[in-house]
């Protein structure tokens, strides 16, 4: 990667799933740079996966779905054994931001999501919110920590630590522009060759506004455990109907207590 | 809410437990007995101040104990006040997120404990438990229509305090809790059957009450009747989402039949004898007996909240 970074610009990745062997270099090189411990989990009895899910401490996670049937009836085109190097997806219209009540969460001059974590006072209403599944408190720290997009190596001109380790270039750092279009060119690439199941994920403004740590996928979204467009949808929806069905109660409530008080005067 | 297609849901759990639990349920219940304290001294006889003055001793040591378990749920509970004062480098100032119940809810705790605090100091110098001047003298501020507009603008708050717990809930990607938009009308509704169970409770220890028992056993069955209606919206909605399952798995369905049993004498009582008053003033009495009753309210009104609080993080 030669882009020189630039605050002002937006910045994400793009990250090729269907290039994506499995080999955790990205979950290395992100703890390795983060300095996040690594603690066993023991054995979890799926398939290669070491780390379970992102957390407070695993801002990268390969996610390993087993798809393989239980007789092969084809080649499987790539279906059978799922990989996906998961992360914080830094979205535009971010469910954490819209209901942090510290204002720890701040959008970036690279247009990504932080988690200030000398703000955060670990009420974890951003983990109710994450649609993702992403962020968790650090038992270590006792505040809310995800992926940063290496704001730190971002403000020293490098791209992040997770990008530069993928050997197989399915993580892609860069100008989110630039990366939209690399993305669009793959996927046309990959129908071509007859893999129609290809299918970008958060590249348009469908899911949250637009992602800027977005995906191509070889199955559908919920297969990878993420929200299609039609459930991709904010906390603050509920708003609302929520304080508009409160205020109805309150007010039968008024009533209810003004009709026991009106009733004490009638006889058996 | 689509209309029967099951939301995906593939959020984690935020891990709200016991503090929250307890939090909730001091909430429900001295926002509720706030507003009936209210109630029952201006729009009631002149036999329901003491029953009144129970109400307003309820709020302010809930919220107090409220409070502590909210800072003690804290990850940081030192930085509680993080809530209201923004620290960003920078951006030094006062905190305030529409868009999120936490914030909305954190800057009415604050308004609502002041009102609770007065009214208690207030009740205390009714009572003549209190005589030191400065006490006196903000009693004595509250004598009149002053007061009056002092406990109905402290009922506003607290109604609010008892229910945007739901809300809370509510504005989330949590599975059942952003499932159903009634989960704040529901906790209110619980909130105040159970506060009419609590001041039934609390009676017993102030002579001159009983003149407001009728009115305190139709309020609770009144309110039931409202819970009952909203816990019913609550299940449909979660229907409509294709979460009830969930809500209702084992083991919380135990905690789903505790509910139901808190609220069963006063259906029952409801159904059958509606709101009969004896010529004496009294309510028809139903067959559990009222402190019993008022205790298998209280159980409903926690176990509604651990239903809803842990069936949704399992």
């Amino acid at each position: 990667m030669d882009t020189k970074i630039v605050p002002g610009k937006a910045y994400g990745f793009f990250t090729d799933t269907s290039v994506c062997i499995g080999c955790k270099a990205c979950e290395v090189a992100c703890k390795e740079w983060n300095q996040l411990p690594s603690k066993s989990r023991g054995f979890l009895g799926d398939s290669l996966d070491n780390t379970g899910s992102l957390d407070g401490q695993t801002w990268r996670h390969v996610k390993f779905i087993d798809n393989v049937p239980d007789e092969t009836m084809s080649t499987g085109d790539g279906r059978a054994f799922l990989l996906m190097s998961d992360v914080c997806k830094h979205c535009t219209h971010a469910s954490c931001m819209d209901v942090c009540p510290t204002g720890a969460i701040v959008r970036t001059e690279f247009d990504t999501v932080f988690i200030q974590q000398s703000v955060c006072n670990g009420c974890r209403n951003c983990i109710a919110a994450c649609p993702y599944d992403v962020i968790d408190i650090d038992p270590d720290r006792d505040v809310a920590r995800k992926c940063t997009l290496c704001y730190d190596r971002l403000q020293g001109g490098m791209q992040p630590a997770c990008a530069k380790a993928c050997p197989t270039e399915s993580i892609q750092f860069g100008p989110l522009d630039e990366l939209r279009e690399t993305a669009k060119k793959r996927e046309a690439d990959l129908h071509e060759q007859g893999l129609m199941q290809a299918n970008l994920y958060g590249h348009d403004d469908k899911v949250y506004g637009g992602l800027n740590a977005f995906f191509l996928l070889m199955d559908k979204p919920e297969t990878y455990g993420l929200p299609n467009a039609e459930n991709a949808v904010l906390p603050q929806r509920n708003n609302r109907a929520g304080y508009l069905g409160l205020l109805g109660t309150a007010v039968l409530g008024v009533l209810g207590g003004i009709f026991a008080l009106r009733n004490r005067g009638t006889d058996e | 809410m689509t209309l029967l297609a099951a939301s995906e849901h593939f959020a984690g759990p935020p891990h709200w437990t016991w503090y929250i639990l307890v939090y909730f349920f001091l909430a429900g219940l001295a926002g509720g007995s706030y507003f009936l304290a209210t109630l029952l001294r201006y729009w009631g006889a002149p036999g329901d101040e003491p029953v009144a003055r129970l109400g307003f001793y309820v709020p302010f040591p809930a919220t107090l104990v409220g409070l502590l378990m909210l800072t003690l749920d804290l990850k940081q509970p030192l930085r509680f006040w993080h809530m209201l004062f923004n620290t960003t480098p920078g951006q030094f100032g006062l905190n305030f997120n529409s868009r999120t119940p936490m914030s909305v809810g954190v800057w009415v705790l604050l308004v609502g404990s002041v009102f609770a605090f007065v009214s208690f100091v207030d009740t205390l110098v009714r009572d003549d438990r209190l005589r030191n001047r400065p006490a006196r003298r903000l009693a004595a501020l509250l004598e009149g229509g002053a007061g009056k507009a002092w406990n109905v603008v402290g009922s506003a708050l607290y109604l609010f305090i008892a229910g945007y717990t739901g809300v809370l809930l509510a504005v989330s990607n949590q599975p059942v809790w952003s499932d159903s938009w009634a989960l704040g009308g529901l906790f209110l509704a619980s909130g105040l059957a159970g506060s009419a169970a609590l001041l039934l409770l609390l009676m017993r220890y102030r002579p001159g009450t009983e003149s407001s028992r009728a009115v305190l056993e139709v309020s609770e069955r009144v309110f039931t009747a409202l819970e009952l209606v909203l816990l019913v919206v609550v299940f449909l909605t979660l229907i409509d989402d294709g979460t009830l399952g969930k809500a209702l798995d084992f083991p919380w369905t135990l905690l789903w039949l505790v509910v139901l049993a808190g609220m069963l004498p006063s259906l029952r009582d409801l159904a059958v004898r509606r709101f009969r008053i004896t010529p004496e003033g009294a309510v028809v009495a139903g067959r559990v007996p009222v402190w019993a009753a008022a205790w298998l309210v209280l159980a409903g009104v926690l176990a509604l909240r651990a239903a809803v609080i842990f069936s949704a993080q399992s």
